[in-house]
């Protein structure tokens, strides 16, 4: 199993957020969390790539056959998990190109690859920012520094495309994104997709996976996830809304 | 942040401070202590005349009279003046080698070790270095070329002997002997230090260099830096400084004066890299320095850059008095403080002519059990007519051992003025460490990243060669702070 998570209970703050969680994800599917606001999709997101502010009560993750709680944030990422922010911070000051230059190579050292010298990887970055319709000149600006929020989801594609991670969590990536800005980035999305590599989209809305389609849907409310099929279960709650889930 | 500057990191995580080695070379001293016969002493020494021993009398019988400056927020033991030596030269200096043939190779290999080649074909291209080694100047690089745009570029040793015109008109006119106290003392027992003159209409061609290092023990070392642009000259001026690591604290007290004519400009640039103690503040160097420019010239601009990370204890206010009209002065600061460092510094702006302008942009970072204090002073003559000034005053703090301080004096007896100023105290942004960390980079290399695009205003006004070796220098600071 790629991704196996068991029973997951969360807590932050004396508030119980995840309960009983269960989901598998195997390699080459694409998977799609669906639930009304606070019932938990982003904090399964962020326990996902670690953040410390979490209580683990109970469960397990297993992630490409490691201990998930084994790995600290950036061995997960250096794993092959990417999470694509829902609101990406501003690093004033600090450039796109060092940045991903150093992220990469810390994942290659993980593998045990060689590093990738700075010439190769500024051709690297300018021809994915080419593909995914990014302006080079987006490249000499400090990292989300001043973006608009459709910029900042674009950015988070391409590093994502750069990183080209094994499992990406998009977490609401399409929230505040006009149509255009929404085919930019699910394009981008189904450009990376391969038989290798797997997607856990976690959305608000059905309209997104207009443009990606998702081998499951998963429903999920208060803290568990109350229903999953086919794209199908995306049209009902198009239809229906959230209402008769919970 | 390059590959490069990780690897440096990784290099330093074993040894964090390498230039801490000293050199075992013979040495020549005096007795400890200061007294009329230790002046006397340095100034046989350096064969001055008559003059100069009686400009540092006068200023050793002010000092005798004053008290140590008492306002920065620092603490330290009182400083003992006569358990400190004054003078240390490496033997067999008594005549400044011609060249480097004559140069003891225990002090080249010195320099090379430090990253400092002293032969001119490896220094880096467009920089000429002036190297101060204790007490004395051993070697002045490129001193042909400057020649034959009438530039000067030597020891200020020298410039006593073959300059006195200038050295009579311009040392001690920016920063008085009756100063202060550290003042008064720096112009009785200066050693050596540089002098720089740029004739009338001459840019510069390359970037002037001083290399300061203390080897000896228990010595103070009071270098004295005069650098005067004649009008519509341009020069741009780097200086950088090591120690080795000691148990004991070791005093340097120097003076930095700048003078710029009508129309002139001087650049300076300073990477300070002193040794700052161990981790638990034992050792280190107080590092009191007086840097004051004048531009004195109408449309005159004098620019201070600083990366401060070394030193025990830092008090430093590089200054600016903006006399000419339309003159600008401006200040760029960095100041990292880690373990139990202590810094106080920032500046002065005076502005005294019309339609004068200052900027001062400082960033402090404390880790730590450290003090970073910034201390600035914005002053408006009555004949300021129109002048500005601004003022952006950043502070982070890494930890929640150590403090930030601002304190910003504002003076305008000119109500036509526009001051601004703004400041900020922010902690490191979790949520950028998170952020830095998801996309694999590790808790201290995104430290580093975040510190450094923080300091980034500052870092990009350091000239290219200085520029990279900040940026590790910031990188390194931060090692083991985290976490």
């Amino acid at each position: 199993m790629f991704l196996e998570i068991k029973d997951l209970s969360v807590k932050i703050e004396n508030k119980n957020i995840l309960k009983s969680l269960n989901l598998n994800i195997n390699k080459g599917e694409v998977h799609a969390i669906m639930g009304p606001n606070g019932s938990g999709k982003s904090t399964l997101a962020n326990v996902l790539a670690g953040k410390e502010d979490y209580e683990i009560l109970n469960g397990k993750i297993n992630f490409k056959d490691n201990d998930l709680f084994d790995l600290n944030i950036e061995e997960r990422a250096q794993e092959g998990m990417f999470l694509a922010f829902q609101y990406p911070v501003e690093i004033p000051g600090v450039n796109i190109t060092p940045f991903l230059h150093s992220a990469i190579n810390s994942k290659r050292k993980r593998m045990n690859e060689a590093e990738i010298d700075n010439l190769s990887f500024a051709k690297l970055l300018k021809s994915k920012a080419s593909d995914l319709g990014i302006n080079i000149d987006m490249l000499k600006r400090s990292v989300n520094t001043g973006f608009s929020g459709g910029e900042k989801k674009r950015y988070e594609i391409l590093q994502m495309s750069i990183l080209d991670p094994d499992l990406a969590i998009l977490d609401e990536t399409d929230s505040g994104l006009d149509i255009d800005a929404l085919k930019i980035v699910t394009d981008g999305v189904n450009k990376l997709k391969t038989k290798n590599n797997s997607f856990l989209i976690i959305t608000h809305y059905q309209k997104l996976l207009d443009y990606i389609k998702p081998d499951y849907v998963h429903v999920m409310v208060n803290g568990s996830i109350v229903k999953s099929g086919g794209s199908e279960i995306a049209s009902e709650i198009e239809k229906d809304g959230f209402q008769k889930f919970q | 942040m390059n590959s490069e500057t990780l690897n440096t990191l990784d290099s330093y995580s074993k040894n964090k401070y390498k230039y801490g080695f000293v050199t075992e070379i013979d040495d020549e001293k005096p007795k400890k202590g200061l007294n009329e016969n230790t002046i006397k002493f340095i100034s046989q020494k350096k064969n001055e005349p008559e003059w100069m021993l009686d400009w540092r009398l006068k200023a050793y019988s002010k000092w005798k009279k004053m008290q140590e400056p008492k306002w920065a927020n620092l603490s330290f033991p009182e400083i003992d003046y006569q358990d400190i030596y004054y003078y240390s030269a490496p033997k067999g200096f008594e005549k400044k080698p011609k060249d480097l043939s004559e140069v003891d190779p225990k002090l080249i290999e010195t320099y090379n070790k430090l990253g400092i080649p002293l032969e001119e074909q490896k220094v880096l291209a467009g920089v000429a270095v002036d190297v101060v080694f204790d007490s004395v100047s051993v070697a002045t690089t490129y001193k042909g070329e400057l020649e034959k745009l009438g530039i000067i570029f030597c020891s200020i040793g020298e410039a006593i002997q073959k300059h006195p015109d200038l050295i009579k008109k311009y040392l001690g006119s920016v920063i008085p002997p009756g100063d202060h106290s550290f003042s008064a003392l720096n112009s009785a027992v200066f050693t050596d230090g540089s002098f720089v003159y740029i004739p009338e209409g001459v840019q510069c061609p390359m970037e002037l260099s001083t290399y300061f290092r203390i080897n000896a023990e228990n010595t103070g070392q009071f270098e004295r830096t005069l650098i005067i642009a004649d009008k519509g000259s341009y020069v741009s001026y780097l200086e950088g400084c090591t120690a080795p690591k000691r148990d004991d604290n070791q005093l340097h007290a120097a003076n930095v004066e700048l003078i710029a004519l009508e129309d002139a400009e001087i650049k300076y640039s300073t990477v300070q890299n002193w040794y700052p103690g161990d981790e638990d503040g034992k050792g280190g160097i107080y590092n009191f320095v007086t840097k004051r420019g004048l531009c004195a010239g109408k449309n005159s601009k004098i620019s201070w850059t600083q990366v401060e990370t070394g030193s025990a204890i830092t008090w430093k206010y590089p200054s600016c008095i903006l006399k000419g009209d339309n003159s600008i002065g401006e200040f760029y600061s960095v100041a990292i403080t880690n373990n139990f460092q202590q810094a106080d510094t920032g500046t002065k702006m005076t502005h005294i002519g019309r339609n004068t302008k200052s900027k001062i942009i400082s960033k402090g970072i404390s880790l730590g059990h450290s003090q970073n204090t910034y201390r600035g002073e914005v002053s408006f003559l009555r004949k300021a007519d129109k002048a500005r000034n601004y003022t952006q005053c950043d502070s982070l703090l890494v930890g929640n051992q150590c403090g930030a301080h601002t304190v910003p004096y504002i003076d305008s007896k000119n109500n036509t003025a526009v001051i601004e100023h703004e400041a900020s105290t922010s902690k490191i942004n979790e949520d950028q460490l998170y952020y830095c960390r998801q996309r694999g980079l590790s808790h201290e290399e995104a430290v580093s990243l975040i510190v450094n695009g923080f300091c980034k205003q500052v870092l990009q006004e350091l000239p290219m060669e200085f520029a990279v070796e900040a940026q590790k220098l910031v990188s390194i600071s931060l090692e083991g702070s985290v976490g």
